[in-house]
C-alpha cells in the first residue's frame, strides 16, 4: 500500500481505494468446496506444512455467508451445478471464485454425459489452476496471483460506475 | 452335495440355463418367476444375503455376432434358407447372492426384452434391492414391479434417458440441470 506519513505528527495518508484493497486482500477467507482428490491438496495447503493462512487465508468459512474467496477444488457433476450456482449466489460481494484442477477447469478426464466440462460456464472464475490434482504450491500460488488481482481491483470506481448507471437509467 | 446339486435340486423346472465359469455358478432363469425362485433361494439355498442388483445391456454384443454370423455363412453357403429366429432379450438383471453362513455365491442372471422392462422386484425378500434397483432403473430403465420408492439414484429426477444403455452417447445429449431453489 502506498502511504506517506506526516513528518512526527502521527498521520498517515493514502487513497481509499488502496486501504479497501489492503483491507481485502490480507484476509481472503476461503470457503472450502472440496468434491473430489483436489480436496485433499487444499486441505494439504490449508494445514500447517504449507500453512495458507500466512497469507491471509486465516479462516476457513465454512458458511458462504462468512468468506470472499470460493475455492472449487474437484469435479463438478451435472447434478452438482445448481448447488454450486446456489452457494456462490449466497456468499456476499465481494466475491472471487479460484477453480482447482483439471476438472474444475475443463471437465478433465471425465468427458462423459454426467460432468459440467468445466465451472467456467457456470460461475464467473478468477484464478484456474491447473494440474491433476495440482500441488499445494499451485494452490499458494494461485491465491498469491489473487491477492494480487484484488490489489489491482478498484472497488469504488466500480460502486460509483452503478450508481452513475442507475442515475442515467433513472432519467 | 455341491452347490450345482443344491442349485438343480432347488429350482427344478426354473432353472433355464445354468453354466460355471472358473468356479463361480450363474443360473438364469424365466422374469416371471423371480419372486419365488428368489425367495426359494432364499429359504432353502440359504443365500441370505444380496450383494448387488445390476443390468447388462447386449446391443452390441449382438450386433457383433449376427454380423460375424452372416460373413460365416456367406463364404459357406447362401442357397440353405435359415430360419429365422427371434431375437435374444436385448437386457439382462443380473443378482448377486451370497449365503453368508456358508461363504458361497450365486449370480442369478434374468433376460429382459426392450418392449417389455417390467421386472418384479426383490425388495420384499431382500430389504437391501431398494438402492441396487434403483441405480438399474436409473441407468437402463427397467420398471422394477413393487418397488416402494423407484426414482433416479444417480441422475437428477428430471433426466429423461437412461446412460448406460448401449445406444446413449458417452458425452450425453447435452441435459442440463437447472436452479431450481425448491429442489436444491
Amino acid at each position: 500500500m502506498n502511504f506517506q506519513a506526516i513528518q512526527g505528527e502521527g498521520w498517515l495518508l493514502t487513497k481509499a481505494e488502496q486501504l479497501i484493497n489492503w483491507g481485502r486482500s490480507r484476509s481472503p477467507w476461503p470457503f472450502p468446496y472440496g468434491t473430489a482428490c483436489c480436496g485433499i491438496e487444499l486441505m494439504c495447503a490449508l494445514a500447517s506444512g504449507y500453512d495458507m493462512a500466512r497469507f491471509g487465508a486465516e479462516r476457513v468459512a465454512f458458511t458462504p455467508r462468512q468468506c470472499d474467496v470460493l475455492i472449487e477444488a474437484g469435479t463438478i457433476t451435472k447434478k452438482m451445478v445448481p448447488v454450486l450456482k446456489r452457494i456462490y449466489a449466497q456468499m456476499a460481494e465481494p466475491k472471487w471464485v479460484i477453480a482447482v484442477g483439471a476438472c474444475a477447469c475443463t471437465g478433465g478426464v471425465f468427458r462423459t454425459y454426467s460432468t459440467q466440462q468445466g465451472i467456467g460456464s457456470v460461475i464467473p472464475v478468477d484464478i484456474y489452476i491447473p494440474g491433476c490434482p495440482p500441488r499445494p504450491e499451485g494452490i499458494l500460488y494461485a491465491l498469491l496471483k489473487l491477492i494480487d488481482k484484488i490489489e489491482a481491483d478498484h472497488p469504488l470506481y466500480k460502486q460509483r460506475q452503478k450508481v452513475v448507471e442507475a442515475l442515467e437509467a433513472g432519467k | 452335495m455341491s452347490l450345482k446339486e443344491r442349485i438343480k435340486e432347488c429350482l427344478e423346472e426354473d432353472l433355464l440355463e445354468l453354466t460355471e465359469f472358473r468356479g463361480d455358478l450363474c443360473v438364469e432363469v424365466p422374469k416371471n418367476r423371480v419372486l419365488e425362485v428368489m425367495s426359494k433361494l432364499k429359504k432353502e439355498a440359504g443365500f441370505d444375503f444380496l450383494s448387488d442388483v445390476f443390468g447388462v445391456d447386449n446391443l452390441d454384443l449382438y450386433a457383433a455376432k449376427a454380423k460375424k454370423a452372416k460373413k460365416k455363412t456367406g463364404e459357406e453357403e447362401e442357397e440353405e434358407p435359415k430360419k429365422k429366429e427371434p431375437p435374444p432379450p436385448r437386457f439382462e438383471v443380473m443378482y448377486l447372492l451370497l449365503s453368508l453362513s456358508t461363504n458361497e455365491r450365486l449370480q442369478v442372471k434374468v433376460r429382459v426384452p426392450e418392449d417389455d422392462m417390467d421386472v418384479p422386484s426383490v425388495t420384499g425378500i431382500w430389504r437391501s434391492a431398494t438402492w441396487p434397483e434403483r441405480e438399474a432403473f436409473d441407468m437402463f430403465g427397467f420398471r422394477f414391479k413393487g418397488h416402494p420408492n423407484l426414482r433416479r439414484l444417480l441422475m437428477w429426477d428430471e433426466f429423461e434417458d437412461h446412460p448406460l444403455r448401449k445406444d446413449y452417447p458417452l458425452e450425453g445429449k447435452g441435459e442440463e440441470r437447472h436452479l431450481n431453489y425448491d429442489t436444491v
